[in-house]
């Protein structure tokens, strides 16, 4: 029996997975050939997507690109796109893979798979603790927020744990609507049982019973998969009433999102899950203390939760010891765009913007000079080349006017119009703004009228664009009106030909 | 697909709320499963849901007007989502979506008169390092050009 493995990760299948699947079958079938074909997660490798994987004498050899016309290379083990053993290949072998370790190795789907690769080690771990037990091992692994605020997760998971309440809970964001990252898809698709695992672990940390994962409605594959992950779960006793016969009960439902971007902010998120609108919500009071339902709730991105059971599994100070400064652990690099190799690449903090653009991805895709990244999603500052020593961490990159926000680098190349991509900010705060306040509702209006006007060629608006941006970033509720400055002061800082050419033409 | 989709009764309306009752904050997947159904969330539904939740009738629109998923009205036959976020526009995604528009004769939201096709955009599919990125109701599609975008379309009867 031959083993094969085709990605069912989206970006894959967007590529052409399903297909070259189906071929590998029929050729394998008119050659008389027994094949097993495994659908797995992404390596994380998307340019070299889909990225089929063959079994040789018990080492999985890459082919990809892989189209379905390769279906007879591929069974043969040879050809012009066989990559050789895919441990070896560089981008893996440069990897610090934790919360990734998984991702693309097994069936999604198998919890036996899972748990032969460390899976459910953390949490018979966190099940021999008390909750304040695990906390601490959280605290100490100096995990942060990794949807962007970069909040510390053991502090948030302290106040909920420190709360009394009839009921508590556990949500998670998985509202990835940044542009540029895919982490969040990628870990549900690759490896959904790790973070099925991390919201127990959080559970029985804080002493939370009920669980929500909010999954954006754009992804129907990871809907799908993670769905059928929890029936699994469920199944096989790692969520129910008496979790791996602990006695203790923790169970998880998923919800879909209906495609509003500001249900990403944790407040939004809650309003949108009890049924109202995704409006965002003042603080205090905080959602540890008065969150979902008005009762404590832990509210954290799909990486931070789906990293918690690589914690347990290794200890804490494994995880911490990887990174830089005061941002531990491992960072999942979202390298996309125009670049010559984009993907996942998950390394420990502190590689800087130059070694993951050009070294890693390889520059852009179209051959041309790299003109800007904007790091950290669509209310991320766009960095110019002469700031690509900046080291990609937290405070690193808030030293820089940036942020590293969920770790997605969006590469521009030299035809980019920046000018267009700061009006493109506005209007995407105008069209995602919840309404509720009136520095982003309001504000992000005027500033598509004032980009308007310098595109014009009226100078004199550069003045009001930098009064309204800093009223925005002090004035709104949250981080949509709040960041929505960064892309764009940003691109007036440093690309300030891109807003002076326009008037000379005006003129 | 929504426009053969039978027209929604009262009795369906009522046992689609009333699987959802038990949720904790049951609206949006009571909404969810309205649109699943009927492609849109039908006129019909909307007293049903606020006896069922006692909530407004202003409460109730305020909700499905707030997120661009749900509609009033059913989409065409299949729904072309193009992603107009920075990591397509960085690989030419304004150029297609604008190509795309323009041969259909259609704004943003727009439908083919002869009902096969809607056009609207998305922020982001998840597939920013293999854009263009485009979505066939529930099918993800990278690198898509212009060639391939036509494929799409006649594909689903444009």
């Amino acid at each position: 029996m031959m083993k094969i493995w085709v990605p069912l990760d989206s970006a894959a299948k967007a590529l052409g997975a399903d297909e070259v699947a189906y071929a590998l079958a029929a050729a394998a079938n008119a050659r008389g050939i027994k094949v097993q074909i495994i659908r797995n997660g992404s390596r994380g490798m998307v340019w070299l997507e889909p990225l089929v994987e063959v079994e040789i004498n018990g080492i999985r050899h890459g082919f990809g690109p892989a189209a379905p016309d390769d279906a007879d290379d591929i069974l043969s083990g040879s050809g012009a796109k066989a990559l050789g053993p895919v441990e070896d290949l560089d981008w893996m072998r440069r990897q610090t893979r934790l919360t990734f370790a998984r991702c693309g190795v097994i069936d999604p789907l198998s919890l036996d798979e899972y748990q032969a690769n460390g899976g459910l080690v953390g949490l018979r771990r966190a099940i021999a603790m008390t909750g304040q037990q695990v906390v601490d091992e959280v605290k100490t692994s100096g995990l942060r927020g990794r949807g962007g605020a970069g909040f510390p997760t053991g502090i948030k998971w302290q106040t909920v744990h420190d709360a009394t309440a009839p009921q508590k809970y556990v949500v998670c964001n998985a509202d990835e609507g940044d542009s540029g990252t895919f982490a969040d898809r990628m870990i549900i698709e690759g490896d959904p049982f790790s973070l099925i695992e991390g919201m127990a672990i959080a559970g029985l940390g804080v002493g939370a019973t009920r669980g929500y994962v909010y999954l954006r409605s754009e992804y129907p594959d990871a809907i799908r998969v993670l769905q059928q992950a929890v029936r699994i779960a469920r199944n096989g006793g790692l969520l129910g009433p008496d979790v791996l016969g602990s006695g203790r009960a923790f169970d998880i439902e998923v919800r879909v999102g209906a495609g509003a971007y500001v249900c990403g902010e944790e407040t939004s998120l809650l309003n949108s899950l009890e049924g109202k609108r995704g409006v965002v919500r003042a603080k205090p009071p905080l959602p540890a203390l008065e969150g979902f339902l008005g009762r404590p709730t832990v509210v954290n991105n799909v990486i931070s939760l789906a990293t918690v059971p690589v914690i347990f599994e290794k200890g804490a100070q494994h995880y911490a010891d990887f990174g830089l400064g005061r941002s531990r652990g491992t960072v999942t690099l979202q390298i996309a765009g125009n670049v010559a190799r984009g993907g996942l690449f998950e390394t420990a903090f502190g590689m800087t913007l130059d070694q993951a653009v050009n070294d890693i991805g390889g520059g852009t895709a179209s051959g041309r000079p790299v003109k800007a990244v904007q790091v950290g999603g669509p209310l991320g500052a766009y960095m110019p080349v002469a700031k690509f020593d900046t080291p990609l961490g937290y405070e690193e990159l808030d030293s820089q006017g940036g942020l590293i926000g969920h770790a997605g680098l969006v590469v521009f190349d030299d035809t980019a119009d920046m000018l267009g991509m700061a009006r493109f900010a506005m209007e995407f705060c105008a069209v995602e703004s919840c309404g509720k306040c009136t520095p982003c509702r309001i504000g992000a209006v005027r500033g598509v009228e004032t980009i308007d006007r310098i595109a014009a060629g009226d100078g004199n608006a550069i003045g009001l664009l930098t009064d309204l941006c800093d009223t925005m970033r002090d004035g709104s509720l949250c981080a949509l009106g709040g960041f929505t400055p960064y892309p764009v002061m940003s691109a007036l800082t440093h690309f300030p030909d891109d807003f002076a050419r326009r008037k000379e033409a005006a003129e | 697909m929504p426009s053969s989709a039978p027209a929604p009764s009262d009795q369906d309306i009522q046992a689609i709320i009333s699987d959802h009752l038990g949720l904790e904050g049951p609206l949006l997947p009571i909404l969810h499963a309205l649109q699943h159904s009927f492609g849109h969330i039908p006129a019909a539904a909307h007293e049903p849901i606020i006896k069922a939740l006692n909530i407004s009738r202003a409460e109730l629109h305020g909700v499905i007007s707030f997120y661009h998923d749900f509609r009033d009205n059913p989409a065409g036959r299949h729904v072309v989502k193009i992603c107009r976020a920075e990591a397509c526009q960085a690989v030419g995604a304004d150029a297609l979506a604008q190509a795309t528009l323009d041969k259909l004769g259609l704004d943003w939201h727009g439908t083919t008169a002869n009902g096969a096709v809607t056009i609207e955009p998305v922020y982001c599919l998840g597939l920013c390092a293999c854009g263009p990125a485009a979505m066939v109701d529930d099918r993800v599609i990278g690198r898509v050009d212009e060639a391939r975008m036509q494929r799409l379309l006649q594909e689903a009867g444009a």
